[in-house]
């Protein structure tokens, strides 16, 4: 692709170009943090997480800011519009990773001390670094304007579904064992949301970048297997219920 | 009791609807090119330009100086006939008149389709005459009467006659620009064409003018087939419902505008109209 007739154009959707590899690059970094804090019971992880999150707002509005300018004062068209238009949806998406990542960091600091089920940690552990690999993924994807990788990203979205399936059902399970575990499994299991909801973040963006290389939005149905909407787990040792007393 | 009584009678006027969108247009052709070529001399201008222009909508005409767009533009009233030296080729029909057939008379046939210029013209006659020339000419006025009325008609869908109402008797060259263009608008349609071309005709207008005169467009084409040529890919943008890209004299793509301006599939239309033609 050739270059603008007008070079402060071109530089001004390059800028955008380079604040969203930023934000990306923060996000990156703040949900890795997120993840060993929550794995090494590191409370200083955590605050620097929590901390991390003013810049990545401060990222969204400042590249919000600018596009809005460019439209005003541009009117871009064709491939400069669906940029200008993916750069907003992508830097929106990346904020609510960033808060995300916040809620995750807080939660690690909120059961650093408490003793903690080491199975379903593992897979806290392993739900977290595949939305962290997706989230990786999918920004490449942006940065090479590679469709094809940002709907594979998009297709392997299902097994961070299936992670936070099992998760849901073990730390169910947990709580109806002992009355005790509920505070702690309960931020466990909304640490396990997040990531799943990270991980549904990093598929708009594969969604968006779809957009920004083919100009058509992606028609069919993404996989979905998060079930535990739908889901009711029966508590074991309901005699009362089935009238067996 | 129902306070909002839906009239029951079946001649009820119908509501228009302030939305308009693409699929709103009309989608009869009429004006059918195939095969289009325009030679100046020895140098061809145009290259095998096939194209269906649909009724009642607005067509855009883009690209860069010398492209062919209105080059190709007047080949649809035959005004390249008066061009010395100018050659065309290829079939163009309005609706089902093969307009370079020897039997058509290009005089009758710019009565059904209209131009407007870049420059306003009006003729050095006054508000009145520059309107009732055209029914004049072609006979189509009946009686005084009928004249005034044709006018009267036409300035008020030119959107023009609130303005000139107390003045018909003065000189159409007193009008400010916008107005001036206005008025050629109304002479255009007082011969009731089918279709109007347009060839920038908002280049020598400021904001305010430009936007009267794109609102008639949207006005008109509920009645006329438009098409347009311009330099500004935002006006092409703003009022055509299909826009057609030209470049060395070849149409390059035709489509949706939504489609031309988001995502558009040639890459040459690409590079022209994100600028970045070198």
């Amino acid at each position: 692709m050739s270059e603008h007739i007008v070079k402060a154009y071109e530089e001004e959707l390059r800028l955008l170009d380079s604040q969203i590899a930023k934000m990306g690059g923060l996000a990156e970094d703040m949900l890795g943090r997120a993840i060993l804090a929550l794995d090494r019971r590191d409370p200083e992880l955590a605050e620097q997480a929590i901390k991390d999150d003013k810049a990545i707002d401060d990222l969204e509005r400042t590249i919000e800011e600018q596009a809005i300018s460019i439209i005003a004062r541009r009117q871009p068209m064709a491939l400069d519009l669906r940029q200008i238009v993916t750069v907003i949806r992508i830097s929106s998406d990346l904020e609510r990773i960033g808060d995300l990542s916040k809620n995750i960091a807080k939660r690690a600091l909120a059961v650093a001390n408490e003793q903690q089920p080491k199975q379903v940690m593992h897979g806290l552990k392993h739900i977290g670094l595949s939305s962290l690999e997706q989230l990786k993924n999918v920004l490449n994807a942006y940065s090479n304007r590679d469709a094809d990788k940002a709907m594979k990203v998009w297709l392997r979205d299902e097994r961070i579904d299936a992670m936070y399936n099992s998760l849901f059902r073990e730390l169910l399970t947990y709580m109806m064992e002992d009355p005790r575990n509920i505070g702690l499994c309960t931020h466990l299991l909304f640490g396990a949301k997040n990531f799943e909801r990270i991980g549904d973040h990093a598929t708009n963006i594969a969604e968006t970048v779809h957009y920004l290389v083919h100009g058509t939005a992606i028609t069919e149905d993404r996989p979905k297997s998060d079930i535990t909407s739908t889901s009711v787990i029966e508590y074991p040792d309901m005699h009362w219920k089935n009238g067996k007393d | 009791m129902n306070m909002q009584q839906t009239p029951s009678t079946a001649d009820a006027p119908s509501i228009q609807t302030a939305v308009r969108t693409d699929s709103a247009t009309d989608t009869r052709v009429e004006m059918h090119a195939r095969r289009v070529s325009v030679f100046y001399g020895q140098k061809q201008a145009l290259f095998d330009v096939d194209i269906d222009i649909p009724s009642k909508a607005v067509t855009a005409f883009i690209g860069p100086s010398g492209c062919g767009k209105s080059t190709f533009l007047r080949c649809l009233n035959r005004m390249n006939d008066v061009i010395e030296g100018a050659r065309v080729t290829g079939e163009i029909k309005l609706q089902e008149t093969d307009i370079y057939a020897p039997s058509v008379d290009p005089v009758q046939l710019r009565a059904r389709v209209g131009m407007v210029f870049q420059k306003p013209n009006p003729f050095p006659k006054t508000i009145f005459e520059n309107v009732a020339y055209g029914p004049r000419i072609h006979g189509i006025a009946k009686s005084k009467a009928d004249l005034e009325e044709i006018v009267v008609n036409s300035l008020q869908k030119a959107g023009l006659f609130k303005e000139v109402k107390d003045r018909l008797h003065e000189a159409g060259t007193g009008l400010s620009g916008g107005q001036q263009q206005r008025l050629c608008i109304a002479r255009a349609i007082a011969v009731s064409p089918e279709v109007i071309l347009m060839d920038e005709p908002c280049s020598a207008l400021d904001p305010i003018a430009t936007a009267k005169i794109e609102e008639l467009m949207d006005e008109l084409r509920q009645n006329f087939c438009i098409v347009i040529v311009t330099h500004s890919m935002q006006q092409a943008a703003r009022v055509s419902q299909r826009t057609a890209f030209f470049h060395l004299g070849i149409l390059v793509e035709e489509g949706e505008t939504s489609q031309i301006f988001t995502n558009p599939k040639d890459n040459r239309t690409q590079d022209y109209i994100t600028g970045r033609f070198g």
